[in-house]
């Protein structure tokens, strides 16, 4: 039972979302006007594309438009949606509004993963992707599940032994890292700006091999709002309401992290988001997960979209990696909102 | 009558020491049971395995003649409801979707709630008096309220039987007695079966039909009030001496200590 205010409220994010990605389409260091940009996207659409006449754009600007410009912003409106989605879901299952897409040691392990592949010279392209993503990608699983396992007890997991195997894993390869670095110093920029986050070089094939698991994946995730919401407030209140409070933190983990190692493998490590998002549009339209999962998946594109056009427009001529900027405005903005919130018993 | 919860011969530890021994127990349907015994005897122990929180190591229970480990979660949730004791809320929910959840174990996965379950909860809001509440949130209502709030969820699982880990104990006077008419009320009317722990003799006196008196794991009583609230019972069991007062034939005991 979606409240009517809130369809609204959610109508008017994705007008925003909307707006925004033919908006940021404009800027950079070519600047093609907003009608032109629309038009080139029009074009391209099956059945309508002919209505419109293209002829008079300039080809270089449509070759900017489709292939380097909109593959780019909707990749990092997509990360965004997936790490904000993945945040609002493991601070449920860990009740930590804390908690972030990076608890599991995702993020380790798959900097350590793309480190390996960066030092074994691996950058080669397979389906648009460089080799160091596959091996991110794979390295952010194997962590998820040492983490997973390390925290086990017989059939239980539990939370804060979850929170502490993931720290002190990460602690682990991050030292890894560190002494890869020292023995490799003449990739040491390539492996720092990895970790820090970008969507340069998007491409489509990228775009839509994550996609797809992107989005069966959220939408599973969406399916279990109901046992989320019970969750919680409190796990045995939840198994006495019927829910399978282990089962479901399980299905939750695994996929969660599978979705924040997808986005990882083709970003890097993008803080912030999924800890800010959540939060924030906590504080709007409540907990209730049937409502917060899907805004999050919005909210979090916005956010993300934001920072990368900052990103790659601020200055000219070098582009700051996108998690600078996320954590840059991120964290000051959370400060505040934490502080402002205290009083009201608000996480 | 017939038992609805019926304990046989549990025994229940959470690393070596037993911390339930030994328990037979049969609840008739429609009963109101209190359970007591001092701190630390076993009494939340012992509801959190009626209702499938914890495993007992040896003995069984059954809840209408099912083995309480194989009834599937909704199922259970649909027989079973429980009132834990209060805990804090750290998110923050509508006092109305709060109760809503209770509806949750008849629900299907992609099925969304409609007319009937509506009406469900606002019958229950109603009868605890908690409809006012509705848009409050649950994060900032007092703790009596709060305590309300969470017999009109469990009120809308349609339960037959309703645990209660003692309900009353953060509650004025005023709200004790509200919450103990209330699960009276829903014990002769609809027939349920009421389980709750309490600290208060005086009042599991007033409201129970059996008591049971729990010491250090072991049932050392379960009778009715007249029968289990005597001098030499609550000396052995708290080592505290009291009187016992009747002001007539019809009316329960009361005990104050000497
Ligand atoms: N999770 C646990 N792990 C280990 N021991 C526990 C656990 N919970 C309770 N105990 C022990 O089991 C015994 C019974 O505890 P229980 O909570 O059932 O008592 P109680 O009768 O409900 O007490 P109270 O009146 O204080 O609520 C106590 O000795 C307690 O220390
Ligand atoms: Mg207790």
């Amino acid at each position: 039972m979606i409240k009517k205010l809130y369809k609204t409220k959610i109508l008017v994010l994705l007008i925003v979302l909307l707006f925004l990605i033919l908006f940021s389409i404009t800027l950079g260091a070519v600047k093609i006007p907003f009608i032109e940009t629309v038009k080139i996207i029009i074009s391209k659409i099956k059945f309508i594309g002919n209505r419109v006449n293209v002829e008079t754009i300039k080809d270089s600007n449509i070759f900017i438009v489709m292939n380097i410009r909109l593959p780019r912003i909707l990749m990092a409106s997509l990360v965004g949606a997936i790490l904000s989605v993945v945040g609002a879901s493991y601070q449920a299952i860990f009740k930590n509004p804390m908690a972030d897409p990076f608890v599991m040691g995702v993020s380790s392990g798959a900097a350590f993963g793309a480190t390996l592949g960066i030092i074994l010279g691996l950058n080669k392209g397979i389906l648009g992707f460089g080799l160091t993503s596959v091996i991110a990608f794979a390295g952010a699983l194997l962590t998820t599940f040492l983490v997973y396992n390390l925290a086990r007890v017989g059939n239980k997991i539990s939370t804060t032994a979850i929170l502490l195997a993931g720290i002190v894993v990460s602690s682990l390869l991050s030292s890894g890292i560190s002494l890869m670095m020292i023995f490799n110093k003449d990739e040491l920029i390539n492996i720092v700006s990895w970790t820090l986050g970008s969507f340069n070089g998007s491409s489509w094939t990228q775009l839509l091999v994550i996609s797809i698991p992107a989005t069966i994946g959220t939408i599973f995730l969406t399916t279990y709002s109901k046992e989320l919401n019970a969750i919680v407030l409190g796990e045995d209140q939840a198994q006495n309401l019927g829910v399978n409070v282990e089962l479901t933190k399980k299905i939750i983990l695994v996929t969660a992290s599978f979705l924040a190692a997808c986005a990882v493998s083709v970003s890097g490590i993008i803080g912030f988001v999924g800890l800010i998002i959540p939060h924030l549009l906590r504080l709007v339209f409540g907990s209730d997960h049937r409502i917060l999962l899907p805004v999050s998946v919005i909210g979090g594109s916005i956010f993300l979209l934001i920072c990368d056009t900052l990103a790659r427009t601020m200055l000219s001529g070098i582009e700051i990696p996108v998690g600078i900027i996320t954590s840059l405005f991120g964290g000051p903005f959370f400060l505040y909102l934490l502080k402002r919130n205290r009083s009201k018993n608000l996480i | 009558m017939k038992p609805i919860v019926n304990i046989e011969n549990l025994h229940f530890k959470y690393d070596e020491a037993e911390i339930l021994k030994a328990i037979d127990l049969n609840v008739p349907q429609g009963s109101f049971l209190s359970i007591l015994g001092p701190n630390g005897s076993g009494k939340t122990t012992l509801l959190k395995n009626i209702c499938n929180l914890l495993h007992p190591h040896k003995g069984s229970i059954m809840i209408e003649d099912k083995e309480v480990e194989r009834i599937k979660y909704k199922n259970l949730a649909r027989v079973i409801a429980v009132v834990h004791q209060g805990t804090d809320v750290q998110f923050d929910f509508a006092v109305y979707d709060v109760v809503m959840m209770g509806r949750f174990p008849y629900l299907k996965r992609f099925q969304t709630e409609g007319k009937e379950d509506e009406r469900i909860v606002k019958k229950a809001m109603e009868d605890t008096s908690t409809w006012e509440l509705r848009d409050k949130s649950i994060s900032e209502i007092s703790g009596g309220e709060r305590q309300r709030v969470l017999i009109a969820r469990a009120l809308t699982q349609q339960p037959k039987v309703l645990i209660l880990d003692e309900p009353i104990s953060h509650l004025d006077i005023k709200y004790q007695i509200e919450i103990l008419d209330l699960c009276k009320t829903l014990n002769k009317e609809h027939n349920i079966t009421v389980i709750t722990t309490l600290h208060d003799i005086n009042m599991a006196s007033r409201y129970s039909d059996y008591i049971v008196l729990l010491e250090k794991g072991n049932i050392r009583k379960m009778d009715t009030p007249e029968r289990v609230l005597t001098e030499e019972n609550i000396e052995e069991v708290y080592g505290i001496k009291v009187d016992l007062i009747r002001r007539n034939e019809n009316e329960r005991p009361i005990i104050i200590p000497k």
